[in-house]
């Protein structure tokens, strides 16, 4: 598990709409990496794309490369619902699915792949996952009852355990604290932290302090007017980003002067 | 002031709703008190129908028959349909398709009758005949299948055409009301796009394309005019699952219809009786539908 994503001069598109331009970047297994950046500079345009989640927005497309482990995510016989099995997403809001109860949100991707599924595998599989995303002790004595009525935090972790049930190679997360408080933020931070050791972790975030926290490298984003696509400023060890940025741009984002 | 007009029209809808309980009652009464001997000389009852009991039975089963036929042929197309419309078609396609679905919406009940009983029975009886001989090829099954194929499945798939577009309607609404938050959710998870309609559409879905269906029911409970001209109506009705067959089962509204201009005195409150039943039928089928949908409301997208 965890390998590297390499994105090579990665032009996004949606229509004739150039997104996201010209970005290079490499993630290492078994870190955090982080994106910050101003609203719209393209962060969450660049996450998706690592899973082709963007392809849902008709007109949507690429230029450049994506590559797991030097496997080019958009050549011309790469399926995206492969590419999403492998490359797990968390979203911004908690998202388990409502009719499904707590087992069965764990379970959804998993059953997506394979059908039959022993039962006591099954069980097994939940506490896993649910031990991993630090919710087991919280919700072992109601498995069964409906996702939707979890405290958001709890949700969000339930989102995590659902992501890595199938055990991807990486972890998008697309701001997963924005809709949480602050205790359920820590728990979070804290369990990204653990989870780390075992995936690639890529975390898009508007909080400065959760990037520094949280991750080992930051990449900048920003973009130079609306209606310019964002770019790619500059990404290095986030000590370095937080202390001494090559660019001034990061340094004026970071220091709080603009955006 | 808005407030009061509010109230008043509930008020008014309860007041209509009783009313027209009350109608069915009082106007039925006569037969339900009446002596099967009255009832047989001058209530008009069919012969070999000793009471109202054997007579409003087979006729209960007849209309429940049509509307379950039709409700099962409809709804999975319909589903199907509003799926297509919802997550498979380009948006032109769509348009074009949801235009067409509302158009037969449109059409009169009684050009669905003549269009069933003129074109479609006699095409279609040598389908029918076909199933009928399949399945008495199963030892002990015997199916019979009239030639002229106004029969209950060609009213039940007349039915099924005229429920066909409120079921898409309300099903293509609530299927485009799922939250983009879930479908991506699935997406996430490496879903194949049948997958997210699976694991994200249908069960969001589900308690509406319930209360579709139940809307299609009641319009297939009550429908008159398209049963009426596709069955023959001379012959009486029965409790029978030949459904290839005619003159073995019809429904209670058809039944009024056809034998109402020529009643008179009791004969005319033993048809309201059957239409009490019909009104009994219609509220338990729709109380019944609420059950379903709130059974499991925990699961809901509502918390």
């Amino acid at each position: 598990m965890a390998q590297r994503i390499d994105a090579k001069d990665l032009n996004i598109y949606y229509g004739d709409f150039l997104a996201v331009a010209g970005v290079t970047m490499s993630i290492e297994p078994r870190s955090v990496t982080a994106l910050i950046g101003p609203s719209g500079c393209g962060k969450s345009t660049f996450l998706r794309s690592i899973n082709r989640m963007h392809e849902v927005i008709p007109g949507a497309r690429v230029e450049g490369t994506v590559a797991m482990d030097g496997v080019d995510l958009y050549g011309p016989d790469v399926d995206p619902v492969a590419v999403r099995r492998q490359i797990g997403m968390v979203f911004q809001r908690p998202n388990p699915f409502p009719t499904m109860s707590i087992a069965e949100n764990v379970l959804a991707g998993v059953r997506l792949n394979n059908k039959r599924l022993p039962k006591a595998d099954a069980e097994d599989l939940v506490e896993q996952a649910l031990t991993a995303a630090n919710l087991w002790k919280e919700v072992k004595d109601r498995l069964h009852r409906p996702g939707s009525g979890l405290s958001g935090g709890q949700q969000q972790r339930l989102c995590i355990a659902r992501a890595i049930a199938v055990r991807p190679q990486v972890l998008l997360m697309d701001e997963p604290c924005s809709a949480l408080d602050p205790i359920s933020t820590l728990a979070i931070e804290d369990l990204i932290s653990e989870l780390k050791a075992s995936y690639t972790i890529v975390i898009v975030t508007h909080n400065m302090q959760q990037a520094a926290r949280v991750s080992d490298r930051t990449g900048f984003f920003n973009l130079e007017a609306t209606g310019k696509p964002g770019r790619l400023i500059e990404i290095d060890d986030t000590a370095t980003i937080f202390s001494s940025p090559h660019e001034k741009q990061t340094e004026d984002y970071i220091s709080g002067r603009f955006g | 002031m808005f407030r009061w007009a509010a109230t008043g029209s509930g008020v008014l809808l309860l007041l209509v709703l009783a009313a027209v309980a009350v109608f069915l009652v009082v106007k039925g009464w006569a037969a339900f008190t009446a002596s099967d001997a009255t009832l047989q000389t001058e209530g008009n009852l069919p012969a070999g129908v000793g009471n109202l009991a054997e007579y409003i039975g087979p006729l209960i089963f007849g209309t429940l028959v049509a509307a379950a036929l039709a409700l099962a042929m409809a709804t999975p197309v319909a589903v199907g349909i509003a799926l297509f419309v919802s997550h498979y078609a380009p948006r032109r396609i769509a348009g074009a398709v949801g235009f067409v679905i509302d158009l037969l919406a449109a059409i009169p009940s009684v050009v669905f009758g003549l269009w069933g009983a003129q074109l479609l029975a006699p095409r279609i009886a040598p389908l029918w005949q076909w199933v009928a001989d399949v399945l008495s090829a199963i030892p002990g099954v015997t199916v019979t299948a009239t030639a002229t194929g106004r029969s209950m499945a060609t009213t039940a798939l007349v039915l099924a055409i005229m429920i066909l577009p409120i079921i898409t309607a309300v099903s293509r609404e609530v299927f485009k009301q799922t939250p983009r938050l879930h479908e991506e959710a699935a997406l996430a998870l490496g879903a194949t796009r049948w997958e997210v309609i699976r694991t994200a559409v249908l069960p969001f879905g589900r308690s509406g394309v319930i209360s579709a269906a139940m809307l299609g029911l009641g319009r297939a409970l009550g429908e008159t005019m398209a049963v009426l001209m596709v069955l023959s109506t001379s012959t009486g009705a029965g409790i029978s699952f030949q459904i290839f067959d005619s003159g073995v089962l019809q429904t209670i509204a058809a039944n009024i219809a056809a034998k109402f201009p020529d009643s008179s005195g009791l004969a005319v409150n033993t048809l309201i009786a059957t239409g009490l039943a019909l009104f009994v039928i219609t509220m338990a089928v729709n109380m019944v539908a609420r059950w379903i949908v709130s059974r499991r409301h925990d699961f809901s997208g509502a918390n």
